[in-house]
This record gives C-alpha cells, sequence and structure tokens, in this order.
C-alpha cells in the first residue's frame, strides 16, 4: 500500500507544492512545517531545476533563486532526512528527469526511499518514457506519479490503469502560474479516470483561491497549489512562515467546507 | 535510422510534458502520412526550386584548394538559399506540413535569427500567422534579423529568461505550445528536441546531402573523401551527412564551436565537453554541471550557442561514424575573414567553423582527394558583431 493514500484520508487533500531551497533551506523548513501544521496532507517538495520548461514565471523565478542559493541535490537529500524526524505527511519531489538521470537514477531513486520521500513528479517523463525510471521506482517502493492533462483525450484511460500514489490532473493548457478562472470541462476526464484508476486524483495548475480550490476539490480528491504559494515565498522571504501557514489554513477550510 | 520511439541508440525520445503528448503523435501520424503523398512531395519540391533556389550548387572554391595545397574544396552553397541559410529546406517542408493538418499559426525558436526569418517568410508565404521566441541577448546580437522578422509579418518575443539565448527560446516556444496547440504547430528548427522533430527535420535537411552526391558524382566522378559541416544542434550538419552515412570511405566532421577554448567554461562544445542527459525534449549530450543543472554555453556564434546536440548526432559519435571536432571562436573568425578575403564569400560565423577545421586537414590530404564543407548560411548578420570582435566600433 502506498504511504500516499493516507494523504487522501481526512477529507478533501490540499497539496501544497514548495521550491526547496528558496531563499534557503531553514527557511523550506518553516514553511513545510507551518503548511503541514496549518492542514497540509501532502508536500510537494520541489528540486530546482535550472531550465523548468512546464513551469511559468512564478516558479522559474524560485528556481533561480534556490540555485543561486546554492541548493543542490545532496543538500536537498540531507534536509528532507531531518525533516522526516518530525513531519509525517507524505512527502514527494516534483523535478524534472535531468535532476534524477544526471544524479544516477539508483542512487537518487534508493536515497528518497532511504530518507522517506514517497514518491516522483516528473513533467517532462510522460507514459511513453517512464520506463526510464519505473522499474527503480518499483524496486525502491517511490511512487512514480502520473499527469494526466486537457489534452490527454485518448490516452486517459491507459495512463490511469497503470498510475500509481495519485494522479495529478493538469487543470488547463499551458504552464504552472495563477490563472483568473480555469474553465476546462474536468467532468468527462475524471469519469474516465475514475473508471479506470485505483488511486485518487487531484487537481493542479492555476489554482490559488479558496473558491479555486472547494471547485476543483469538489469534483476531485484534492487540490495542488505551487505558484500562489512561491508568491508568498518572492514577498516575505524568510518571513514567509507564517504567511504560507494562513494561507494553508484557508485553502483547507475552503475545501472541506 | 530511427525506430519506432524515435530512439538513435539510447539517445532520442520523448521527454515532454503529458500536455504535448498527443500533439507529437498527431505530428507524427500526419507527417508519416504525407511524407508518402505525391502531392505534397510535388509542392514542396515545386516550393524547394522556386521559390527557395534549389538545388544549391556545389562550387569548386579553386583558390582556396591552391592556396592550402591538399586536397580539392568544394562548398555546398546553402548560403544561395532564399533568405540566406539552410533553414528554409526545413520551414517550408513543416510550414506546408502544419497547412495539411489545419493549423494556422506557426512559432519558432531562434538563436541566430536565421530560423526565425525562414519560419516568418514561410509564414508569410502561406498565409499563416508567426510568433518567434528569441533570447534578449540573440536579439541584440542579431538586430537585423529581428528587423527583417517583423518586417515579414511575425512578431519576436525576447526571452529574459535563464542566458536569454537559444536554450531559453526553445524553452520558451516549447511552454508557449503547452498554451495553445490547437491552431499551432511549433516549427522547430533543428535536429533536437521530442521525437519526431529530429527525423522530420533531418529528412527535411537531407536534400543537402542527396544534392552533395549528384553533384559531386557529376563532377568528380566519386563520391567525397570528407563532409565538413558545423554543428549546433546539428540540422545542416545531418543534412549534409545523411546520405553519406552508408558510405563508409566518406569521412564524415561536425565542427562544434568551442567558443573560447574547451578547457574553459566559454564553449559550446557539447561533444567534446558534455555528457549523457535529457532535456529539451530528448535523451542526447548536454553540457551542465555535477547536478544535471544545464550550463550556461558560449559561443560568438547565436546559431551555435546551444548546450545539447540533435540525439542523431549524438549516435553518429558513440558509433564513431562521425567525428565532432571543437573549433574555436578566434579560429572561427579567421575563416570567416579568409573566405571572404580567397573566395569572395562571406559565410555565416557558423559556418566559418566548418571552413576553420578544413583549413587544418585539407594541407595533409592528398590532392586527388576531396573535401565538401556546407556553407549553411551567408554571413552579412555577422559582418558588426566579427568587426567589434575586431575591434571595431561598429554598429547596425
Amino acid at each position: 500500500m502506498s504511504k500516499i493514500a493516507a494523504a487522501f484520508d481526512h477529507g478533501k487533500a490540499f497539496i501544497a507544492f514548495i521550491t526547496c531551497g528558496d531563499p534557503d533551506l531553514d527557511t523550506t523548513g518553516r514553511v513545510v512545517r507551518s503548511a503541514v501544521e496549518n492542514g497540509a496532507d501532502l508536500i510537494e517538495l520541489g528540486i530546482p531545476f535550472s531550465d523548468p520548461t512546464a513551469e511559468g514565471p512564478v516558479i522559474q523565478e524560485a528556481n533561480l533563486r534556490a540555485l543561486r542559493a546554492g541548493t543542490t541535490t545532496d543538500r536537498i537529500f540531507a534536509f528532507v532526512k531531518e525533516l522526516r524526524e518530525d513531519v509525517a505527511v507524505p512527502m514527494v519531489f516534483m523535478t524534472y528527469a535531468n535532476v534524477i538521470f544526471s544524479y544516477g537514477a539508483e542512487k537518487f531513486i534508493s536515497t528518497c526511499a532511504e530518507i522517506g520521500i514517497d514518491g516522483l513528479i516528473l513533467p517532462d517523463l510522460p507514459f511513453e518514457e517512464k520506463e526510464e525510471f519505473l522499474p527503480l521506482c518499483r524496486q525502491y517502493g517511490v511512487d512514480l506519479i502520473s499527469l494526466i492533462a486537457p489534452t490527454s483525450e485518448n490516452r486517459v484511460a491507459m495512463i490511469a490503469r497503470e498510475a500509481e500514489g495519485f494522479i495529478y490532473l493538469v487543470s488547463s493548457l499551458g504552464v504552472t502560474g495563477t490563472r483568473s478562472e480555469i474553465t476546462t470541462d474536468l467532468a468527462p476526464i475524471i469519469q474516465t479516470i475514475r473508471e479506470n484508476a485505483k488511486v485518487p486524483v487531484a487537481i493542479g495548475f492555476g489554482i490559488s483561491t479558496p473558491e479555486q480550490a472547494k471547485k476543483m476539490a469538489a469534483i476531485s480528491d484534492g487540490a495542488i497549489v505551487g505558484s500562489a504559494i512561491e508568491k508568498i515565498l518572492a514577498q516575505h522571504g524568510k518571513e514567509s512562515a507564517e504567511y504560507v501557514g494562513e494561507y494553508v489554513n484557508r485553502m483547507k477550510n475552503a475545501i472541506n467546507n | 535510422m530511427s525506430n519506432q520511439n524515435g530512439r538513435f541508440g539510447i539517445h532520442g525520445g520523448q521527454y515532454i510534458p503529458e500536455t504535448l503528448m498527443n500533439a507529437v503523435i498527431e505530428l507524427e501520424e500526419a507527417y508519416n502520412h504525407y511524407k508518402a503523398d505525391p502531392e505534397f512531395n510535388r509542392e514542396l519540391t515545386a516550393l524547394l526550386n522556386d521559390y527557395a533556389g534549389r538545388p544549391s550548387r556545389l562550387y569548386y572554391a579553386e583558390k582556396m584548394t591552391k592556396d592550402l595545397g591538399g586536397a580539392k574544396i568544394y562548398l555546398k552553397r546553402e548560403d544561395l538559399n532564399h533568405t540566406g541559410a539552410h533553414k528554409i529546406n526545413n520551414v517550408l517542408g513543416q510550414a506546408l506540413l502544419a497547412k495539411k493538418m489545419g493549423k494556422t499559426r506557426l512559432i519558432a525558436e531562434t538563436g541566430a535569427g536565421q530560423h526565425g526569418v525562414a519560419t516568418a517568410t514561410a509564414a508569410a508565404l502561406m498565409g499563416m500567422e508567426c510568433v518567434v521566441f528569441m533570447g534578449e541577448e540573440d536579439t541584440i546580437r542579431q538586430a537585423l534579423n529581428v528587423y527583417r522578422m517583423r518586417l515579414l509579418g511575425a512578431e519576436v518575443i525576447p526571452v529574459k529568461t535563464g542566458t536569454a539565448t537559444l536554450k531559453d527560446a526553445v524553452s520558451e516556444a516549447m511552454r508557449e505550445w503547452t498554451r495553445r496547440i490547437d491552431d499551432t504547430h511549433y516549427c522547430l528548427g533543428s535536429v533536437m528536441g521530442p521525437h519526431p522533430f529530429p527525423t522530420i527535420v533531418r529528412d527535411f535537411q537531407a536534400v543537402i546531402s542527396k544534392e552533395i552526391k549528384e553533384q559531386m558524382l557529376e563532377k568528380e566522378g566519386r563520391l567525397p573523401d570528407a563532409v565538413i559541416a558545423c554543428v549546433g544542434g546539428g540540422s545542416n550538419a545531418i543534412g549534409s551527412f545523411y546520405h553519406f552515412i552508408e558510405d563508409k570511405d566518406v569521412r564524415l566532421i561536425g565542427c562544434e564551436a568551442a567558443g573560447r577554448g574547451i578547457d574553459t567554461f566559454e564553449t559550446a562544445a557539447t561533444m567534446n565537453t558534455g555528457r549523457l542527459g535529457i532535456f529539451h525534449g530528448m535523451k542526447s549530450y548536454f553540457c551542465q554541471d555535477e547536478y544535471g543543472q544545464i550550463a550556461p554555453v558560449y559561443s560568438i556564434s547565436a546559431g551555435l550557442d546551444y548546450p545539447g546536440v540533435g540525439p542523431e548526432h549524438a549516435w553518429l559519435h558513440d558509433t564513431g561514424r562521425a567525428e565532432y571536432v571543437p573549433v574555436t571562436d578566434e579560429e572561427a573568425v579567421c575563416a570567416f575573414e579568409y573566405l571572404a578575403k580567397t573566395e569572395g564569400i562571406i559565410p555565416a560565423i557558423e559556418s566559418a567553423h566548418a571552413v576553420a577545421y578544413a583549413r587544418k586537414i585539407a594541407p595533409e590530404m592528398k590532392p586527388d582527394q576531396t573535401i565538401v564543407i556546407t556553407v549553411s548560411g551567408r554571413g552579412d548578420k555577422d559582418c558588426a558583431a566579427i568587426a567589434r570582435y575586431r575591434g571595431e566600433d561598429l554598429h547596425e
């Protein structure tokens, strides 16, 4: 049984994305703990990449701030190991294929298992290429999370059938970043996912307000928020923990009321 | 040369967001359909011949040959194509394909601006909308090409992220494609990115080696001993190599931009300084640090200033079928000046990398041997930058 399932045990899940090392790892630690104390059910930890092609400007900048601060994969591993001493919610890494490939896939994935990372989200690893890391993920018990997009159409069932952990449903076309409204008709996609998947489905991309989160969570099992949190980090830097906590609290309340 | 999943040996593949998967699958299906369609091929050949000016000349560079005192040197004159470079070969093919697919809008990345100009040209010709992404740094280095694209009706978007050069322009074009897929074709300019792009672009550029082969047989009655081309992403090089891959006696030499030297950090010589990685949709060689962060590369040539190389080149490198050699800024600039003074031909600074390497090996070869250098583009766009490199205060 995947450890990620626990994130969906307390009503609709609120999933928070936080870039490691923005502006430094100490701050990331405080922000993660504050998000968890305020109801975040699953934490997506971003490992910064120099050229994040699936991200909009907000997360791109967070990645660059983190890299400029000297954040590396090894430092993030040490950080997560320490974080795991008191943070119990499921945690996954969100990064790009080259970060894992370049580090050595086996060394990377076995370390994930060792330090308590439950899954990997790789926006540049579609269904056709998942064999790149899937055998090692299986071997070490780390879920390889599948993404489904509004353009997936005939691919939805195929991806859903083999999905592990949870399904990351991309709300709309384009890259990450807040949107004033989400107009995609996700209901038929979610129905196909329900008919084929054994795991829950959460919606991400473009969600920033409690109203949007409520709407998205109502039709799925949870809402994923990234850019809106990174905006708080960009504004408040090292003092962000309290603000992120307040924000997570509002969002979690919205999706379960 | 590639198998069904778009692999060249271990290289290639489709490492892209799920949002784009159906778009590349649709593109592959359309391409497989139209490449076998006589009507499509008739239209494309007419465009290449009547509009772009093909076949391009294979010119015997007699003065250069005498001066170097070794192998006989031929220049494949892609610089004489309409829009001034080989880029038009691929763009006419992709634009025609996109039109058949019902797309009304082309987006493209550009480094030196040659691919952007070619795409803007094809869009104007075919009545399509066009948006070109160009690193802000490159819009300054190649200001004239920015004007040309706008004159042709394209929108040019300066990309400010990252190193503000070609790789960032590619990233931004990919992001734009995920935003708007229905009416938009991403007209990728080199043999890189996710499958099927490396195969499609190679097929459209393979006309270069097809013609070289025919022209050499006509002029010399045999194949060349060496074919030399510059390599950034690698489209003019793969186009120049493709029909010779099975002819094992023909040396295939790709010239990478070494910038200030492969022992410095200011280089773009991927094969010589990079290692295996996954980026921009493909597995191939990339300049990167120990954690897989893509390195900021450097070359005087905006068109070769890219941290990766096409997957088929990576495979030709692995198998030893092609050689990839580094050429520095200084060597390229000397070759740029040399070809201008010796043959009255001003090559693109990209192409000058190939000329530079030919100058090194020609004197060691015998007079009955032949070298073909692909002059991938014309050098007008580079004159101001080279003048500045030589210390002249010249601005466009």
